[in-house]
């Protein structure tokens, strides 16, 4: 097999997107081809799993393996397919109503076990594919279909959530800066643990407030205001920082990661994936189990 | 029924021990040769409360636990209260004589045997358990046997204690002497064989069988009655590198488990029926998705939270209905805990060659129940079959793209698992071509839509020669037929042995393939113009129901059983005589003094009914 370096358009499948014209996940899909690319990853060996909903929708817009499963359940779906071969880059796609809505618990519960696997969120606050109800990220008081008259609720806030939950390397971007985007999908994938990474992801079509404009004017980068990204703390300072100015750009990484669970397993510590080991049991073990009931 | 056996109660509060006294006795008399079946009536308390355990030694391997108690052990007043008053002639009531004593006279023929356990084991004040050590003891030498076998249950169970070892060897030694020289023997003798006994639980056998079917993977949510599958599965994870994971919630263990079979393992998860109703959504996605998944779902008494110690067969309709659409899926109920070792290969073997869900029924009798396995029946080396697995990693043959649901005259598409070069593809739980590619999202494609769904039904036309046929058990031009689904076999069989030796013309048929249902044979064994009794462990018939709606079949008689505790041999017998007698719905319940919460001391004989009559069924039309 040739070994040419790969770039970004063989990650770019013949089947285009279907997504409104404008819409942030087309630079969120785009950032994903230059990251996979610039890390040499072959798309064989790349999984990207989604649940429901627009964004969803991305495994069919890129070459690679993919799995479009149900509403919410994207991380368990991934985490049962690293477990079973952890050899591949697993990479998670979907929205806020899927991750932090139907599939919140999953969320919580993949960080706190810290599967190695890449979530890409993007972040349109809104739910998109049913044309536009409140999510879990929805603003307080802002107005959609389902709250005519202004939502009631709070704000859910996935950066201090995923601090607080134990995940080794959080992330925000902005659909808008798909060049800013590459560096954090790159890190995130080669971070040896769950990595979140939250992108603002404007919905053209049924989110008039939070626009491509509206982000532009309150967003700055961590790293150009000198953030340690190594500090707990400041990195739940900053998750706190929403209004005239928001952050985007890594606000943690744990210096200390502990070894992700896939490597951890005892059935996987010898690196070898579950799905090459032999499923046979030899006699004498078997004899053993048998054994026990004697 | 005309061989020797022994049926021996063991009652006491959840914390006093009665399941290893239990186990203590199984074991020894499984080293002997000896086998016996188990099965535990408690409630759902950690400590305190009421449990009763049974369990049947007989010469022939018991396949139900009876409808009798030839020997109680009494842990506490309230079992010696309970359960005296069931004893048959010439059985031994055991308790701690200086503690408890009989409320009333024991029915007539029945020895009362008090035990000194102070006297006969010092260390019981600061050790109360040690009583059970007693009673066990005791309990040996009645049944007329040695003492051998039982010093070396103590042996292995406190392999890690010598001190303990000896400490019980002594106490129950004593005891077996205490009785030999105060006490009558039970009339039953029961042979020493050389057959070897395995002891197991369904759950264990579930879980051993999916292990030697090269099960890599297993996941779940701990619920009663199914957890002890996934404590077995985490005991021995390390030593046969299996990944076993507990996860937050049904729906995530079910989307685990699909996702690791998704990448090339055979992957499994149980629960009951709580946990499989948060797993339906998954279940119809690995039916579009082609995925092969096994998912057990040990049934107990619902709906709801149900009562959740006890067992029922009410998930029947829950397990065809789970989830939404049209797809492919097998239900399979193992008939035996023996059954549930084999059931998990062939569930995996068809999930691989036909990539759709398979469902086990299972239900708590046979799953925490217990019985003895010769050894040599678990001795054996699955055959594995993944089917139309694309492993290797040489791609299509040049110029043709790899279509993972390709249209083909079996509906089998060859499967490639994320990993190799060549077969890039995205499954979809939406609707979606052969290629993979979404057709949900397009504007209209009515002829895809309709031969991606023929596709894959198209899958169940030859699946059924793979799936266990019901064969016909007992003589072949009986008058009536007992028909059953899953657990009910044994006692079924039993029942039928019963009814046959007493002149009344019977056979049996027991269903294990209840998805896809094997119409024609089924037909034909029911169409002999016999009197056809379904009996099932649920209130509405579900199976009854389901049979009619594949076969048109309307059976003649029901008997059904749904106060939590499983059909008896007696039961089925007086039910059977009810339904030739006229009536056509039977609905029985377990009477038995111990069972009732009301249940008075002193009195014996008040409480023998066997069956409630529910007025104003409609008659068959």
């Amino acid at each position: 097999m040739a070994t040419a370096l790969l770039v970004a358009k063989d990650f770019k499948p013949e089947v285009p997107p279907d997504w409104c014209p404008g819409c942030g996940d087309f630079g969120v899909l785009t950032g994903l081809f230059q990251a996979c690319a610039d890390l040499q990853i072959q798309p064989h060996d790349l999984l990207v799993v989604s649940g429901i909903g627009c964004s969803s929708n991305l495994p069919g817009f890129i070459r690679s393996y993919g799995v479009h499963s149900l509403h919410g359940r994207a991380l368990p779906f991934a985490t049962g397919s690293k477990l079973a071969n952890q050899a591949m880059t697993v990479v998670v796609t979907g929205g806020d109503g899927d991750g932090y809505g139907i599939g919140l618990n999953h969320f919580i519960q993949a960080m706190r076990r810290n599967i190695n696997v890449t979530y890409i969120v993007m972040d349109n606050e809104t739910y998109g594919l049913t044309t536009g109800q409140a999510s879990p990220t929805t603003e307080t008081g802002m107005k959609t279909k389902t709250t005519p008259l202004g939502n009631l609720e709070g704000m859910l806030n996935p950066m201090a959530l995923a601090l607080a939950s134990g995940c080794g390397y959080i992330a925000r971007g902005f659909s808008g800066q798909p060049k800013h985007l590459v560096q954090l999908y790159k890190d995130a994938i080669q971070h040896p643990g769950f990595a979140l990474i939250d992108v603002f992801s404007p919905c053209v079509t049924y989110n008039k407030h939070n626009t491509y404009s509206w982000f532009r004017e309150r967003i700055y980068k961590l790293e150009d205001e000198g953030h340690d990204t190594g500090d707990f703390r400041t990195a739940m300072d900053k998750a706190l920082e929403w209004g005239d100015r928001i952050p985007i750009g890594l606000f943690y990484q744990n210096p200390d990661a502990p070894p992700p669970l896939d490597a951890l397993d005892p059935a996987l510590t010898t690196g070898e994936p579950l799905v090459h080991q032999s499923y046979e049991i030899d006699g004498d073990t078997r004899r053993e189990l048998i054994r026990e009931f004697v | 029924m005309s061989q020797p056996e022994v049926i021996v109660g063991i009652g006491g509060a959840a914390g006093d021990g009665t399941a290893s006294a239990g186990n203590t006795l199984v074991l020894s008399l499984a080293r002997q040769g000896i086998p016996s079946y188990s099965y535990n009536s408690y409630q759902s308390v950690i400590r305190g409360g009421h449990s009763w355990l049974r369990i049947r030694f007989s010469a022939k391997k018991p396949l139900n636990h009876g409808d009798q108690v030839n020997a109680l052990i009494a842990l506490n007043q309230d079992s010696l209260d309970r359960h005296l008053q069931e004893l048959q002639p010439g059985g031994v009531a055991l308790y701690n004589g200086a503690k408890l004593a009989p409320s009333y006279d024991p029915p007539a023929g029945v020895q009362l045997c008090p035990l000194p356990v102070p006297d006969l084991a010092p260390d019981s004040k600061r050790l109360p358990v040690m009583q059970n050590t007693v009673a066990v003891g005791a309990l040996t030498q009645l049944m007329g046997l040695d003492f051998a076998s039982l010093g070396s249950v103590f042996e292995t169970t406190f392999a890690k204690k010598p001190q303990v070892v000896q400490q019980n060897v002594d106490a129950a030694r004593t005891a077996y002497d205490y009785a030999s020289k105060n006490f009558q023997q039970l009339p039953a003798r029961l042979q020493t064989t050389d057959q070897t006994w395995a002891q197991a639980s369904g759950n264990h056998l579930f879980a051993m069988g999916a292990a030697l079917a090269g099960c890599k993977f297993y996941v779940a949510y701990p619920m009663s009655p199914a957890t002890h599958i996934l404590e077995w599965f985490a005991t021995h994870a390390q030593r046969l590198s299996i990944c076993v994971r507990q996860v937050e919630d049904e729906i995530s263990v079910v989307n685990m488990c699909i996702g690791a079979n998704h990448m090339g393992v055979r992957a499994m998860c149980a629960t009951s029926g709580g946990g499989f109703a948060l797993m339906t959504e998954a279940i119809g996605m690995a039916g579009i998705l082609e995925t092969p998944a096994v998912i057990i779902n040990v049934m107990r008494a619902g709906p709801s939270t149900g009562v959740p110690t006890k067992t029922e067969q009410a998930d029947l309709n829950q397990a065809l209905g789970a989830s939404q659409g049209d797809f492919p899926r097998v239900v399979l109920a193992p008939t035996s805990m023996s059954d549930c070792f084999v059931t998990p290969s062939l569930a995996f073997d068809v999930a691989d060659r036909f990539q759709l869900p398979v469902i086990l029924l299972a239900d708590l009798l046979m799953c925490e129940g217990s019985e003895t396995v010769a050894t040599e029946v678990l001795d054996v080396e699955f055959p594995i079959d993944r089917g139309e697995l694309i492993t290797k990693a040489d791609g299509p043959p040049a110029g043709e793209p790899y279509l993972r649901y390709k249209d083909t005259p079996s509906g089998i598409s060859p499967r490639a698992v994320p990993g190799l070069p060549g077969h890039l593809h995205v499954a979809a739980s939406d609707e979606h071509d052969e290629d993979g590619v979404l057709l949900s999202d397009v504007y209209a494609d009515p002829i895809r839509r309709k031969k991606m769904v023929d596709k894959r039904v198209r899958k169940m036309s030859t699946i059924l020669e793979h799936l266990p046929v019901p064969v016909l058990e007992g003589p072949a031009d009986a008058e009536t037929t007992l028909l059953g689904w899953g657990s009910t076999w044994g006692v079924i069989k039993e029942a039928a042995e019963r009814l046959n030796a007493d002149g009344t013309s019977v056979n049996h048929l027991q269903v294990k393939t209840l998805l896809p249902l094997h119409v024609e044979e089924i037909t034909a064994a029911l169409g002999r113009g016999q009197r056809v009794i379904i009996i099932e462990n649920n209130q509405s018939g579900q199976f009854a129901k389901h049979l009619r709606g594949e076969t048109g079949i309307v059976a003649d008689g029901h008997i059904r059983k749904y106060d939590g505790e499983p059909f008896e041999p007696k039961h089925i017998v007086a039910g059977v005589r009810d339904v030739i007698g006229g009536q056509q719905l039977v609905e029985v319940i377990s009477t038995e003094p111990g069972f009732r919460t009301d249940h008075p001391t002193g009195t014996s004989g008040a409480w023998a009914g066997l069956k409630v009559e529910r007025p104003g069924v409609p008659a068959k039309t």
